[in-house]
């Protein structure tokens, strides 16, 4: 067995003035296998949040059937509804249906803007600290140009997560990761808190309930996994120092009855994951620790544009967004670029100040010297 | 000052021709190359009007895409792939 693929991928297919939304595939033995010389693949940019209706599915999967090979893959990394396998005299039909009867657009591929994607939000979840579908759609057609036609360096994405949970995994997949959060309290229910603690109700909303975990501890599996030690009990009461809080949304995943985040909702946002290419896999890093994303979403789309200048500007080819803050300095893009003020929080390391700090009466002879004696030793 | 787009769409073309004998595909920041001065944003609106009106065609790999005067790049095909293994 040689183990060659017989697949060559790319080419200059397309639908008419769209740069993304096909990747050709071809095979290098036509003459072989005539039905499959040609086996391109569609984006195609799914509803935000991947709502359908199964009729919607049927028709699609009909559509399908009669333009292409029939197969298909629910749903690509990006978020995309993949159609996988037909031939370049299919395109335009395909694109032609999908768009007049189906009201749908091809999403990203290429050095585009690929397809933004976004969890369920405010649809199901009662963790959202933001409309994430608004947010999807609103970029999505803000951006049209950005996802039809290329100019980018590499590809770019955007991925929206209702809150810290970041259920469409933004922090490590997109090159801006839109994350809900709050910046008042978390809510607490202190007879919700009791009714965990008594047993009444099941942390993890019952998630747990495959065997006997024994009674719950709320000092043990709450407060004392908070990771900044935040929480306590105060007799029967749960206090949080909110200004500790860093938003890892374990104590409101266990008990979500009791704990709800705050209502002063916005978003973080933070720049730079990519996959392992160059470099390795990277996290996205802060960059708007929080922006309210009201819509039509002002701040966020003018620091879009100075994103996007400096990256179209400074990136060389096939240089993701993250790589570039890498190359350049992440203190260069916060300051000269975004004109932002550094925080703490840009910092990772170190989170702890490395100077020591003396005390007056921690040091021989205190504050006061004799400047004469000691420049009789040391020089000015 | 804003680039007149019909002489830009011009350089352009006059650009890819004379590069298109060595690489007949090239990246957005190739095309940047046809004029330093006209901004990133006045090269893409002529890029994009000049594939309207089927001059120039684009090469995607599925990850990059590529520019390239309509037909040249079928002539070529290894380069990408060559380039991307470096």
């Amino acid at each position: 067995m040689h183990k060659e693929t017989h697949w060559k991928h790319g080419g200059i297919v397309g639908v008419f003035g769209y740069g993304g939304g096909v990747i050709g595939r071809y095979s290098d033995a036509p003459e072989q296998f005539p039905t499959i010389a040609h086996f391109h693949t569609l984006r195609v940019n799914q509803p935000a949040s991947k709502f359908y209706t199964s009729r919607f599915l049927r028709k699609l999967c009909d559509m399908w059937d009669h333009r292409g090979s029939g197969v298909t893959n629910f749903h690509g990394s990006t978020g995309d509804m993949i159609l996988i396998g037909t031939s370049t005299d299919n395109l335009e039909p395909t694109f032609y249906d999908l768009s007049h009867q189906f009201d749908m657009d091809l999403g990203g591929s290429g050095s585009n803007l690929r397809t933004p994607a976004c969890c369920m939000g405010k649809a199901r979840c009662e963790y959202s600290c933001l409309d994430t579908q608004a947010i999807c759609y609103d970029l999505t057609m803000t951006y049209q140009d950005e996802l039809h036609r290329p100019a980018f360096p590499y590809k770019f994405k955007f991925k929206i997560s209702g809150c810290p949970n970041d259920c469409v995994a933004a922090i490590a997949r997109s090159c801006t990761s839109i994350i809900g959060t709050w910046r008042d309290n978390i809510r607490i229910d202190q007879k919700a808190v009791q009714a965990y603690i008594g047993g009444e109700i099941a942390p993890n909303a019952g998630a747990f309930s495959d065997r006997d975990w024994g009674t719950f501890d709320i000092q043990k599996e709450v407060i004392d996994l908070c990771p900044s030690g935040c929480m306590y009990m105060d007799g029967n009461e749960l206090k949080i120092d909110d200004r500790e809080c860093v938003r890892c949304m374990h104590c409101i995943n266990v008990m979500p009855n009791a704990l709800r985040p705050g209502v002063d909702c916005g978003a973080t946002i933070l720049n730079g994951a990519k996959a392992p290419i160059l470099e390795g896999a990277q996290m996205s890093t802060l960059i708007i620790p929080f922006i309210k994303m009201e819509y039509p979403y002002e701040e966020f789309k003018d620091f879009v544009d100075l994103m996007w200048d400096w990256w179209m500007e400074e990136g060389k080819n096939r240089e993701r967004l993250g790589e570039l803050i890498q190359r350049q300095g992440l203190s260069h893009y916060i300051v000269d670029i975004l004109g932002r003020e550094p925080i703490p929080q840009h910092v990772r390391e170190p989170r702890s100040n490395p100077y020591p700090f003396w005390k007056e009466e921690e040091v021989p002879g205190g504050w006061k010297r004799d400047l004469a004696d000691f420049r009789a030793r040391h020089l000015a | 000052m804003a680039a007149d787009i019909e002489e830009l769409k011009k350089k352009i073309l006059d650009f890819m021709a004379k590069k298109s004998k060595f690489k007949p595909k090239m990246y957005f920041k190739d095309l940047c190359k046809a004029d330093e001065n006209a901004k990133l944003r006045e090269i893409k609106k002529a890029a994009s009007a000049l594939v309207q009106e089927e001059k120039v065609e684009y090469w995607s790999s599925g990850s990059t895409t590529l520019y390239s005067l309509k037909g040249a790049s079928a002539k070529e095909t290894a380069t990408f792939h060559e380039e991307e293994k470096e």
